[in-house]
């Protein structure tokens, strides 16, 4: 099978604007007689299901959550990037295109993310009309803050809670077209199957949590919204619930997976503190603004904060400042994350366990006032305090970094979708705007971008080919899907073995750390591949499953999610394997310059790795799709 | 750290509960209280026995899902969340008691879970502006007072985990209500449906069950986002002058 992106020929600001001339529409009055299912109602799917309502189409909407203004979107905390320019301070389409390429490394698309960048000023319209309280100037116009990776401020923000507010607008779009009777919304029910009937993707199997019945629905097209996989990590700042479930079996229907070795992991995070730790939490990145971090030159065992001070300056090590003279403690993401976790590796980590880097503000307290620090980070202090026990304004924070998003994800083409015919992915679900690396404050932009400005435009050009009939769930297809699905269940439920389903994540989680974490090598790798499979095998034969089929029943679903991230942890190595490169947050050890910064190679590795499922057990097939660069020349990443 | 549970066990909607004693010797401080839960949990898998059943996701106290009643309050000691909530607020040898939220309008799923879904009914009774993706004005076009943008966020920031239902003595919605009607009705783009809103949104908020406002505060004392009972003050003049002044909508009416 050839990979076609389908991106437009032509020069790339008119790309999407030709693209949605050329799509084929359908007219008004048809739309009611397709049916289109949206799995996950985050930023991307809870503004596709409203789009596509207010459209005329008739959206079946579900989630694993409660409700669905839980999705985990709710807890980006930073901002959301638009070209608006409205600081006057040269921001444009091309420069915030520019700057998502570059950021991610030079591993995405041109004409994906010149379109995101293109209806970035749109999302911020439509959530004012929404009625988002973003930050605003006293004169009543809209604030902007600037964020890693970008020389302009072109960063909206509703306090430390932009995703809250923007996840909640789409919420009451979706709501309303939930009483217009245009959603049918499914809470508390999570997707198990994608149905494909004749080639195309024709509907899903769900299980409804509460009773543990599994159903089947039908539709003409299927969306995934599903979110990304970091929860492979066990330890990441997902929420319990995030999984790769419906990714994954759809993968396993013949959707390829792109880029899946491709994770960013957030430099300023606090640390565990032990066994029983089960979620990770992040403190912004703007702390690296004014905090300096460092350990002691020579490693002290179980250094506590509060005896930090006894540490002469002299016998400190600020280790971002002694390596980035220029950049300091402002190094990009992944820089920082891998330099922490080899001050670590050596022994000169701090704290109970030796896993955490100070974050100091001893210097900006005494240069500042701690008046002035209050009102910077005042909410962040506080927060750690919280969590920690320890006072910021005294003692340096502790911090580690941690798993935070999964750049990788579904192959889709620039209509979004997968390889799968009427099989959609959106969001960070997708593995297509953000390379290997992703820039702050624009999960939430992509998210909003493909469900509220994407995905109307281009699924009507698939719909309007389509036959109106709808397909029963009375097919044979639909009744495999189920049976397979109950089948699992009942696999699950009866190995009654004796290790609780969370140990086996945890294992996972701590394999895919240590050997595809933030650097890795083609030894670990190949290590770690035989660990997964091993525990694999463990889990299927020694997995206890409390409780029924028939009920609600958390063990159950913990139990369904880890089977599935102990396969993709598989893929993921796989591809960690063959991109022996550095990009982004992918650091191959054998990939470095001298002095052991990361070296991309571009004649090799330009490329997106789509994976294609091939059977249980058998190795994935790998397609390349090349990426043409005709409008920015590729450089290497320096911050010396 | 050795504590004492007293955990609400129910096997269904339709079941009687009782309380279950259980013992937990090696509690870390620093574990969070869902933490806490998550080592019980696995100990009576290890033993065969069902876990508890409790509603958590983000664990970084935005998503609103965890809730628990903690020694008779909601979230417990602390006014956050409870997966905010560490064991050092409890002491070495204490007993915790956990139920789950009890209100007529929240009927409990299992154990400690329970169905909030009445809070999404109010929402989509007229928890939106009636605007279509697309076709809006320039975000800049109309101008916000900061102040008004602020006391908007203020509201804003409800995380719908139901707290404040929970700490009131009549299972009032008043304040998880007024929190998105006077957002709404604060900012200009809320004001052309502010009257059918609220008008909209109370209807089934009493036709969900949930009781009146007798101006306790406990909701406010208890929320783990400092929502201010202002926002009930604001929400009664709203549906008083929606009442005096515009026409009647059939109780539960939602949509265009």
């Amino acid at each position: 099978m050839k990979l076609d992106s389908k991106i437009p020929e032509g020069p790339l600001a008119e790309k999407w604007s030709k693209h949605k001339f050329n799509l084929k529409l359908v007219n008004p009055a048809n739309k009611r007689k397709y049916d289109v299912i949206v799995v996950g109602t985050g930023l991307a799917g809870a503004s596709a299901a409203a789009s596509l309502g207010e459209l005329g189409y008739n959206v079946k909407a579900f989630c694993f959550q409660d409700s669905p203004r839980r999705a985990h979107s709710i807890a980006a905390q930073g901002g959301i990037n638009a070209a608006k320019n409205y600081q006057n301070d040269g921001d444009s389409i091309y420069r915030l295109f520019y700057d998502t390429i570059k950021g991610g490394d030079y591993r995405a698309r041109e004409g994906n993310v010149y379109r995101l960048a293109e209806v970035s000023v749109k999302i911020i319209d439509q959530c004012v009309a929404q009625g988002v309280p973003f930050a605003r100037e006293y004169g009543g116009l809209l604030a902007n803050r600037s964020f890693g990776g970008a020389q302009v401020s072109r960063t909206f923000y509703a306090r430390g809670q932009t995703g809250q507010q923007l996840l909640l607008g789409a919420y009451s779009a979706l709501n309303r077209q939930i009483a217009n009777g245009k959603v049918k919304m499914y809470s508390r029910t999570e997707m198990l199957d994608v149905v494909i009937v004749d080639g195309k993707a024709r509907g899903i199997v769900t299980r409804d949590l509460v009773t543990g019945k599994i159903e089947a629905h039908s539709a003409h097209a299927v969306l995934l919204c599903t979110g990304g996989y970091g929860n492979v990590f066990y330890l990441s700042t997902n929420a319990k619930g995030s999984n790769v479930t419906a990714a994954w079996r759809a993968h396993k229907k013949g959707a390829f997976f792109g880029n899946p070795c491709f994770t960013q992991i957030h430099p300023t995070c606090i640390p565990v503190t032990g066994d029983h730790q089960s979620k990770l939490t992040l403190m912004s990145e703007s702390l690296r603004n004014d905090g300096r971090v460092w350990v002691p030159k020579v490693a002290v065992k179980g250094l506590k904060a509060s005896d930090a001070t006894k540490i002469a300056e002299a016998d400190r090590d600020y280790f971002l400042e002694r390596r980035y003279p220029s950049f300091g403690n402002l190094v990009p993401r992944d820089v920082a994350s891998r330099n922490a976790k080899y001050v670590c590796d050596e022994g000169r980590g701090v704290g109970q366990t030796g896993l955490a880097v100070f974050l100091d503000f001893a210097d900006a307290i005494r240069r500042d006032g701690k008046k002035t620090i209050e009102a910077k980070y005042g909410n962040l202090f506080d927060m750690y305090k919280q969590i920690t026990g320890d006072d910021p304004y005294t003692v340096p924070m502790m911090i580690y970094p941690a798993v935070h998003y999964t750049m990788g994800g579904l192959w889709v083409d620039y209509n979004l979708m997968t390889t799968v015919p009427g099989l959609y992915a959106l969001g960070e679900a997708n593995f297509s705007d953000h390379g290997a690396n992703r820039l702050g404050a624009s999960a939430l932009m992509q998210g909003l971008a493909d469900g509220y400005f994407v995905i109307p435009y281009t699924i009507g050009d698939y719909l309007a080919n389509l036959p109106y009939e709808k397909v029963s769930t009375d097919r044979p297809e639909f009744k495999e899907a189920i049976q397979s699905a109950n089948a699992q269940i009942e696999k699950l439920i009866n190995i009654k073995g004796k290790k609780p389903v969370d140990q086996f994540h945890r294992e996972l989680g701590l394999t895919m750390w240590e050997y595809c974490g933030m650097s890795r090598n083609e030894e670990g790798l190949k290590k770690a591949k035989k660990k997964i499979q091993d525990l694999r095998a463990e889990f299927w034969a020694n997995v206890n499953v409390t409780g029924g089929a028939g009920e609600l029943n958390p063990e159950l679903e913990k139990a369904g999610r880890v089977a599935d991230f102990l396969e993709l942890g598989e893929l993921m190595v796989d591809d960690a394997l063959n991109r022996a490169e550095s990009c982004g947050g992918h650091f191959r050890e054998e990939s470095a310059t001298p002095d052991g910064e990361a070296m991309r190679k571009d004649d090799e590795y330009a490329y997106v790795a789509a994976w294609e499922y091939t059977g249980d057990n058998q190795p994935e097939v790998l397609h390349k799709e090349e990426l043409r660069f005709e409008n920015v020349k590729l450089t290497q990443r320096s911050y010396k | 750290m050795k504590i004492t549970l007293k955990i609400w066990r129910q096997k269904g909607k339709d079941q009687k509960g009782a309380f279950k004693t259980y013992q937990l010797d090696h509690v870390s401080p620093d574990m969070s209280f869902l933490e806490m839960l998550d080592v019980l949990n696995n100990d009576l898998v290890r033993k065969g026995e069902e876990p508890v059943a409790f509603d958590h996701d983000c664990r970084e106290g935005i998503c609103g899902m965890c809730s628990l009643y903690i020694n008779g309050r909601p979230h417990g000691p602390l006014q956050t969340t409870t997966c905010q909530l560490h064991m050092r607020s409890f002491t070495d040898g204490q007993t915790i008691t956990i139920e789950p939220w009890r209100a007529k309008a929240f009927p409990v799923i299992k154990d400690l879970v329970v169905d909030r879904s009445a809070f999404d009914r109010i929402q989509i009774a007229g928890g939106y502006i009636s605007v279509n993706t697309g076709g809006v004005p320039d975000a800049n076009e109309i101008p916000v007072p900061k102040k008004i943008a602020d006391e908007a966020m203020d509201a804003a920031q409800c995380i719908g985990c139901g707290a404040c239902v929970a700490a009131c003595k009549n299972a009032s919605a008043m304040l998880f209500v007024s929190a998105k009607v006077s957002q709404l009705a604060l900012l200009p783009q809320g004001k052309p449906e502010r009257k059918e809103r609220v008008e909209k949104m109370v209807a089934t908020m009493d036709a969900e069950g949930f009781g009146a406002c007798t101006n306790t505060r406990a909701c406010e004392a208890e929320c783990p986002k400092g929502i201010k009972i202002t926002n009930i003050a604001r929400m009664n003049r709203e549906y008083f002058s929606a009442m005096l002044t515009s026409y009647e909508v059939a109780a539960g009416a939602g949509g265009d």
